[in-house]
């Protein structure tokens, strides 16, 4: 059980203009993983993430979501799915809870099952206050939270969340990680983010990204003092980098 | 199918949800009134006197209601755009698309949902208008044949506008180039019917492509299963390549 294989990605290849993409990357996820994928801006991140959630096709390689191949059969994979892109995809003129029940029902929920995970879904998210209010005029923190009820409503084996904690207050901030380490007990996680703290917060792996390409990916007790580690790999990838930051 | 309909519904709640809607069906409704109230006006101090006696004279369904559909097609051309660009193009602008392409829910499922919500509005749409010539039964006895054939006429092209707008809303990624395209697109299908009835370059072919000549045999009561078939076509083209370039979404950048 534990050992059970939810999300696997071989050899991923998507490339754009200008050098940016990602390039031979491969990735895992195991039930009850949180995993952290940590760069720096351009490293490719948000790429793939969005190939994680079957928003974008790869030039190579091959997905499995729970055993399902993406790229094969994508609605039956994206139904195990929860995705929060960086951009949140709300609907500003909806209430909260109209929101989550349209997005409930894109989800093949019906009647009282819709109900029952709209309910459960912005109790977790701490939602129920402004379930009525419109979206467009909720703050910041609030609308990352409907996005993040988005994600984790018809309760998918892999949620995915492309910088969740993105305009979140420190409060809401650990709200959202004690939220999301309760998540990666029953389901996977995996997260993009460039804050260490986060990562060794919630997460119990990290793969650190640069330039598309993969420089660690290990569990976190293994990994020692995140911040240093990672700078090591970075400089050492891209000794331009190292000598502009000393410079500077 | 309840995905279709779910996507549908929500569309056609949330045209409602903006001003646009009401905006839409206000305007038009006001402008075919006016055409209406002319078309009654001009009937019964000019025409009806001189009809009077004469056999086979042209009633008030031919004249008054007629012209408001003609009116209304029209009319259309221009709005339906603001109507489609809003089905795609925004939805790529404001970054909420991904929720249905991360949603298990196939191309087709997609664009029809969409498509369907509009229809929605477009029944609304014709309906309302309707009720302004049904009105003269207060008065006056109407074709009933030709009032139906005529709203059946009208929403098979506004149903044709709204295949073709949403088609190019889903090329476009942002809702003026859509709105602007479309209105291109529908303006040159109304050009290949004058050009194609102008005196010297008549062509059959040209009226046959546009979409008005088929609108104005509805119009003179005719039902012909060619003119539906046009609009069918039409209609499963346009919708058909939108789902080929919504099913193509992931692939591009």
């Amino acid at each position: 059980m534990e050992d059970e294989i939810l999300l696997e990605a071989r050899g991923l290849v998507r490339e754009f203009s200008g050098g940016y993409g990602v390039r031979e990357l491969d990735l895992h996820l195991h039930r009850g993983d949180v995993l952290g994928l940590l760069g720096p801006n351009g490293a490719g991140k948000s790429t793939t993430l969005q190939m994680l959630s079957g928003n974008l096709a790869p030039e190579q390689g091959d997905i499995r979501v729970n055993g399902v191949n993406l790229l094969a059969r994508p609605r039956a994979a994206r139904a195990c799915i929860g995705y929060l892109p960086e951009r949140l995809p709300v609907y500003r003129d909806l209430s909260v809870r109209e929101y989550l029940g349209y997005c409930a029902r894109l989800h093949g929920l019906t009647g009282a099952a819709a109900k029952a995970a709209v309910a459960q879904a912005q109790t977790r998210c701490g939602l129920d206050a402004v379930q009525k209010r419109l979206i467009g005029n909720l703050s910041k923190g609030f609308q990352q939270r409907v996005g993040i009820a988005q994600a984790i409503l018809h309760q998918p084996a892999v949620i995915i969340l492309d910088e969740p904690t993105v305009g979140l207050d420190p409060l809401q901030i650990r709200e959202l990680r004690t939220l999301i380490r309760e998540l990666g007990q029953e389901y996977s996680v995996i997260l993009s983010t460039h804050i260490f703290q986060e990562v060794q917060a919630i997460c119990n792996r990290v793969q650190i990204l640069n330039q598309g390409r993969t420089l660690l990916a290990d569990s976190l007790e293994n990994t020692g003092v995140l911040e240093q580690v990672f700078f090591d790999l970075v400089y050492r990838d891209d000794p331009a980098a190292r000598e502009q930051a000393e410079t500077a | 199918m309840s995905i279709i309909w779910t996507i549908a519904a929500m569309e056609f709640r949330r045209l409602f949800h903006s001003p646009l809607a009401w905006v839409v069906l206000a305007l038009v409704q006001f402008v075919l009134a006016w055409v209406f109230l002319l078309g009654l006006n001009e009937y019964l101090t000019q025409v009806m006197p001189r009809m009077a006696g004469r056999e086979n004279a042209p009633g008030i369904t031919d004249l008054v209601v007629s012209a408001v559909w003609l009116w209304a097609g029209l009319v259309m051309l221009a709005v339906m755009p603001v109507l489609t660009m809003r089905t795609f193009a925004e939805e790529r602008m404001n970054h909420t698309l991904p929720l249905l392409t991360s949603a298990p829910v196939s191309a087709l499922q997609l664009v029809l949902g969409k498509y369907l919500g509009l229809l929605g509005l477009l029944g609304l749409a014709v309906l309302m208008w309707a009720l302004m010539p049904v009105s003269l039964v207060l008065g006056t006895s109407l074709d009933w044949g030709r009032l139906l054939s005529g709203m059946l006429g009208l929403f098979l092209l506004l149903a044709s506008f709204a295949a073709a707008g949403l088609y190019l809303s889903a090329l476009a990624s942002q809702p003026v180039v859509a709105a602007v395209s479309t209105i291109g697109l529908l303006i040159f299908l109304a050009v290949l019917y004058v050009s194609g009835s102008a005196q010297g370059s008549a062509s059959t072919l040209f009226i046959y492509l546009s979409h008005f000549g088929h609108f104005l045999s509805f119009l003179e009561g005719m039902f012909d299963s060619s003119d539906l078939v046009y609009y069918l076509l039409f209609i499963g083209f346009f919708l058909g390549l939108a789902v080929l370039r919504m099913g193509n979404e992931r692939f591009r950048g």
